[in-house]
């Protein structure tokens, strides 16, 4: 299970670096968007892998999950999709105004 | 406990939700609800200084629970120094605010006052999870801030910008994951005590880890290959907006500072993670920050390549890891943070007194007010460049003598007596430029649009002006108390164990579940 859980934050991450380097903002978007799942996935199992660790300290129970990485992720997810929805909002504002979808459009040349 | 330490982030913040929750005020009361939380900014910051200089670490517990469980605030001299600066350089950028640009577009001043709040934030939190989530508050007000006053060439720099610090927050992210994957906490006190046990077979993913963090935090720092961002940003955005980023370089660099002094020389896989490039790449940030003020056509552009050249000497004195690299730096830091705050005012002063030509280095009409133009020209263009007696060159030397032991003392020495001659250089032609060269009053205008916007009714710009100048003297006339405060401040950061001790306490020895 580490194996596939690493293998698909990887490939997220590879595929997302990959859109940001494309020349269109929404590609860029849909890149950063990939990049941020990595990175969640990547926080959330800070906390260990594990199927049955019960969420709660019980009595008579051990070895429970780790809430703190859940709590950061929950912030990071929060985070991640208001900046996400502010650089939509700019690069609709940016095609408005030059009237193309390329990174570089509204520069000197 | 005091509840001084949390002010700094709450008066911004609070004045930030009563101001968008008032949104139908009329703009004056806007701007005196602004300018009043602004004033008592500045007197919490100036309070929390004094306090802080007696040496004492003050920590803060949110919630009163005990570290590293809890959140905690502190207030050492580092922080309180940093707290004091913001504090001053938003009130140098609010004021020539005030005169018009904050009616360009909406929640000005919302947007500036979380922006504070972020910055203050991160200059007092002793955690790296809270790190990362006021970078985020400052990150996303400036992003605000500088599309404000709208046009394409504010867009696509804001652009770029955005996307680049997503992609800085992804990597911070990812650090932080992997921090509390591997060393079970956040809390930096507390890292200080957890790296020096690292298992060895752990120490390679450990030593990855720090090294992304700072690699974050040299982001925004602009060191070299990554540092191409800055001047694009900076001149892009508007005057008031300018000023206060130039604070924002130096929260990559307090992080840099901070984190290196607690975590990394606790342990000796960490200790030696910046030594070997740290220094190389800070010259070549210099070099390039050079190239761009002598290619640049504009003064404004100067400005920004000359924040990029501070940039490089202040990392130059975090590679030196010494004491005395250190407290160098801090009175350099305080210097040029002012001086290049005072120079984007003036570039703003110029662009505004040559009409169409702004600031642009080409024939314009001639100025009104010439010679005070051209005597605060004078004294930042000195201080900037480090020509003496000015509090630049104080700097510049301090950098350089706490160099002399280091192994890149040569390069590095090259490096900044070389920058200096070029600022001077450059500076000096656009003077004669400016000031002797002036063309007739009904020339044809340029058709190129002006970038920075000149204010309309500009007292309060020059108000802002003549008090960036007056920091300047005091900084060099109080040279001797503000160096024995970094000293001080390089002395305590020479400690981590006083941290440690301040934030965890007796909690440091409460146990704490093996994690597999």
């Amino acid at each position: 299970m580490e194996f596939l859980v690493s293998a698909a934050i990887g490939l997220l991450t590879a595929s997302g670096l990959y859109l940001i380097l494309r020349p269109t903002t929404f590609s860029v978007v849909l890149g950063l968007t990939l990049l941020s799942y990595a990175v969640n996935a990547l926080i959330f199992v800070g906390g260990r892998l594990g199927a049955s660790a019960p969420p709660l300290i019980l009595p008579g129970t051990s070895g429970h999950a780790d809430p703190l990485p859940q709590a950061l992720v929950l912030t990071a997810i929060v985070i991640g999709f208001g900046m996400t929805a502010y650089l939509v909002a700019l690069a609709l504002k940016a095609k408005g105004e030059s009237g193309s979808d390329h990174v570089d459009a509204g520069e000197e040349r | 406990m005091s509840h001084l330490p949390i002010l700094p982030v709450l008066i911004p913040f609070l004045t930030a939700g009563l101001l968008l929750a008032t949104h139908g005020m009329r703009t004056a009361a806007r701007r005196a609800v602004s300018s009043a939380s602004l004033v008592a900014l500045v007197v919490v910051s100036l309070l929390l200084l004094s306090e802080a200089s007696d040496g004492i670490i003050r920590v803060y517990r949110l919630g009163n629970w005990p570290g590293p469980f809890g959140i905690v605030l502190v207030a050492d001299r580092l922080a309180a120094l940093m707290v004091t600066l913001t504090a001053m350089l938003a009130a140098a950028g609010l004021l020539p605010a005030l005169s018009g640009t904050d009616n360009q577009g909406r929640h000005f001043h919302v947007f500036f006052h979380l922006q504070i709040a972020g910055l203050n934030g991160a200059f007092l939190t002793g955690d790296l999870f809270n790190l990362f989530v006021f970078f985020e508050i400052l990150l996303l007000a400036s992003y605000a801030l500088l599309a404000h006053g709208g046009g394409l060439p504010r867009t696509s720099a804001g652009l770029a910008y955005v996307v680049l610090n997503l992609v800085g927050s992804a990597l911070f992210l990812i650090a932080l994951g992997l921090t509390y994957g591997t060393l079970g906490t956040l809390n930096m006190a507390d890292l200080a005590l957890v790296l020096p046990k690292v298992a060895s077979g752990d120490q390679a993913l450990v030593r990855t880890t720090v090294a992304l963090l700072a690699a974050v935090f040299v982001l925004k720092a602009a060191l070299l290959p990554l540092g191409f961002w800055l001047p694009h940003v900076y001149t892009a955005a508007t005057i008031p907006v300018a000023v206060l980023f130039v604070i924002m370089t130096k929260v990559g660099i307090y992080a840099l500072l901070r984190v290196s002094t607690i975590g990394f020389v606790t342990a000796p896989f960490t200790a030696d993670l910046l030594q070997p490039w740290l220094a190389w790449l800070a010259i070549g940030t210099i070099a390039f920050g050079s190239l761009g003020a002598l290619a640049a056509t504009r003064l404004s552009v100067v400005v920004a390549n000359i924040v990029m050249i501070s940039s490089g000497t202040l990392l130059l004195g975090i590679a030196a890891g010494s004491m005395t690299g250190h407290a160098a730096m801090l009175y350099y830091l305080v210097n040029t943070t002012v001086v290049t705050a005072g120079f984007f005012l003036l570039a703003d002063r110029v662009s505004r007194q040559r009409g169409a030509a702004t600031d642009v280095f080409e024939k314009g009409p001639r100025m009104a007010a010439v010679f005070a133009t051209g005597g605060a020209y004078l004294i930042l263009a000195m201080a900037a460049s480090g020509v003496p007696p000015l509090s630049g060159f104080l700097g510049k030397i301090m950098v350089m003598q706490s160099l002399q032991e280091t192994s890149t003392a040569v390069g590095a020495w090259t490096a900044l007596l070389l920058s200096g001659f070029v600022v001077a250089l450059v500076l000096a032609r656009a003077a004669s430029t400016f000031f002797w060269e002036p063309g007739r009053a009904d020339q044809e205008a340029p058709t190129r649009e002006p970038i920075l916007k000149a204010s309309s009714n500009a007292a309060s710009t020059e108000t802002a002006l003549i008090g960036m100048i007056g920091c300047a003297l005091v900084i060099t006339l109080g040279a001797a108390p503000i160096s024995a405060y970094t000293r001080a401040t390089a002395g305590q950061l020479a400690q981590p164990a006083a941290y440690v001790d301040a934030v965890l306490g007796d909690s440091s020895e409460i146990g704490r579940e093996r994690r597999p």
